[in-house]
């Protein structure tokens, strides 16, 4: 059964805190799935976030979730959604399971059902030894997890992760990701924020670039790094230093147009052909580097 | 993950989360900011500790000390202290109200709530519940020692209910206030602060000294402000004495602060996000 209605559909969004504009007349529209809004510090994706999850009323402009408005619809909405924000809130005093319980009953769900489910997101997210120790005694990383698992103990449609393996380190992020997939695998759409390259590019299929306030770029990580260039064509010598160093297009015409010159012009050299890195992409769409270099 | 087959994301069929009423929503988080409050070691450590010791103070050392009229010595001033001890541990009882409440607010608790299918102003109910039984215990704690130590009346229990329900009355007020001081504090620590207001009130008041032995300058704001007609009909009540009009004024003045209080509430919740 293919979607009609769009995950988020955003026409002429704007918001300003005083006279400082947030977000200056975003358009969007995308379908459901796992989608990154990608972004350096400040550029304004927990406010975009904060908007689309009934949070704030945007100033201007028109921001409909699975088809309800933000606004006028937002008590449905809140029906079909759960925020996870950009720090872990979940309630330090009260056990993992507590914490799951509570917001279980908090979505709707009978206290039976609440527990039932909790455990198995608590199974699932890896956390069962830890279930009935409080919060305050996790780790960075499974505060994160619990704060993920509650926020799908009703089994929303949509869930909004704002920075979620921000301040993680290698092993855990690599563990949220999986998880991220695996909601996917079952049905569950994903919008979230980051301001790593390797996350959007790992994790999504549709990212937007976020600066200033700005949607500056659209598209798959491949569509992304084609708009900012096309492929480097690299020859090194038999000691690995390059030598020389071609541009394309990135069109497979062109690309293949150069590598046939090259390799008649220089028999003796190695030929790579090289793509631009997100770190690349973003550099230049952006006009800054962000702290995604890291990976 | 429960066995639920994969399905399109908007499918409008799709099922939603049922959300849950004002009262379940009440009761959830009742239970959550009680088990919170008592698992605060620290904090039920002071809410009973605060009460224990102020009493003592006030009896031992101080009670021999002030004359307070009707026959003077350590009985009459204990007679005449007891509602302003539980006013002053009940001050520092409600303040903590404020730093639950912002804690809430600053870690994105809050946000995430606002997001759900639910009343949650019903999370500053929780609070409030947690902080009127925190308080019942310190006035029950007062009481103890207080009967301890000699205190006896010849009021009727009539007396002494209307007597606490008066400062069961003061109690929620000022955690009502707390509650909103807790919304617009910048962070916990912060709101942790306001506690000593109301910590040191009560000693501008009738409560511990009669007023006309304060400095002229003083005399003014002790007598009219609003402690000062909560503690003296408390006062009366509970030694059986009659309060005159005392009662209605402090009545007046706690539905006015909670009247103010929960139409500022009602102003700034809404629109309160964690930065
Ligand atoms: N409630 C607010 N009041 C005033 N300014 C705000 C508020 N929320 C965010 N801002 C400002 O808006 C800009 C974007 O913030 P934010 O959406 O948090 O960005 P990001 O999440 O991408 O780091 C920042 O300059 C921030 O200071
Ligand atoms: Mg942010």
């Amino acid at each position: 059964m293919p979607y009609t209605t769009p995950l988020v559909d955003i026409d002429g969004l704007s918001q300003s805190f005083g006279d400082r504009r947030v977000l200056r007349d975003l358009r969007v529209s995308l379908p459901p799935g796992i989608h990154a809004l990608l972004g350096p510090n400040g550029a304004g994706k927990t406010t975009l976030i904060n908007i689309l999850s009934t949070l704030i009323r945007p100033d201007a402009g028109r921001a409909r979730v699975l088809g309800l408005d933000v606004h006028a619809d937002r008590a449905r909405l809140r029906r079909k959604i759960a925020l996870t924000g950009q720090y872990a809130a979940v309630d330090e005093a009260l056990s993992g399971m507590e914490n799951l319980d509570m917001m279980g009953q908090l979505f709707g769900l009978s206290r039976s059902a609440a527990r039932r489910r909790g455990g198995l997101l608590l199974d699932q997210f890896g956390l069962t030894a830890s279930k009935s120790a409080k919060v305050s005694t996790y780790s960075g990383g499974m505060r994160r997890k619990l704060d993920i698992a509650v926020s799908l103990i009703a089994e929303p449609e949509l869930i909004f992760l704002d920075e979620p393996t921000t301040g993680l380190d290698t092993r855990s992020r690599q563990a949220l990701w999986d998880e991220i997939h695996r909601l996917a695998d079952h049905g569950t759409s994903v919008f979230l924020t980051t301001q790593y390259l390797d996350e959007a590019e790992a994790l999504a299929e549709q990212i937007l670039v976020l600066d200033d306030g700005r949607i500056v770029a659209e598209g798959t990580a491949d569509e992304l790094k084609e708009l900012v260039g096309g492929a480097t064509i690299q020859l090194h010598d038999g000691s690995g230093h390059l030598r020389a160093e071609h541009a394309t297009d990135g069109s497979a015409a062109d690309v293949s147009r150069t590598l046939a010159e090259l390799a008649a012009q220089y028999p003796d050299l190695a030929v790579t052909v090289r793509k631009p890195s997100m770190d690349e992409v973003f550099l230049q769409l952006t006009g800054q580097p962000t702290e995604g270099a890291a990976s | 993950m429960t066995a639920t087959a994969t399905r399109p994301a908007t499918d409008p069929a799709a099922p939603v989360t049922a959300g849950t009423g004002f009262l379940t929503s009440l009761r959830v988080f009742s239970v959550r900011s009680l088990k919170k409050s008592f698992r605060d070691g620290e904090s039920m450590l002071m809410a009973i500790l605060l009460p224990v010791l102020l009493m003592l103070i006030f009896t031992f050392i101080m009670g021999g000390a002030i004359d307070v009229g009707g026959g003077g010595g350590r009985e009459a001033y204990l007679a005449y202290v007891m509602p302003a001890v539980v006013l002053t541990a009940a001050g520092f009882g409600a303040s903590y109200t404020a730093v639950v409440v912002s804690q809430d607010v600053a870690t994105g608790f809050m946000n995430r709530l606002r997001t759900m299918p639910f009343p949650s102003v019903t999370v500053l109910l929780g609070h409030t519940v947690s902080s009127m039984a925190r308080n019942l215990i310190a006035t029950a704690v007062v009481f103890l020692v207080g009967f301890a130590v000699g205190f006896r009346t010849e009021a009727t229990v009539g007396q002494l209910l209307a007597a606490v329900g008066l400062i069961l009355l003061w109690i929620l007020a000022i955690t009502v206030i707390f509650a909103l001081l807790g919304l617009v504090a910048g962070s916990p620590e912060s709101a942790n602060g306001y506690g000593f207001i109301l910590l040191f009130l009560p000693y501008v008041s009738s409560g511990f000294a009669p007023v006309d032995t304060m400095p002229g300058w003083l005399q003014p704001f002790a007598e009219h402000q609003p402690m000062t007609p909560v503690i003296d009909a408390a006062r009366a009540l509970m030694n059986g004495q009659d309060p005159g009009a005392d009662p209605w004024v402090a009545v007046a003045w706690c539905l006015g602060f909670m009247a103010i209080a929960i139409w500022l509430i009602a102003v700034v919740f809404p629109r309160k996000t964690a930065r």
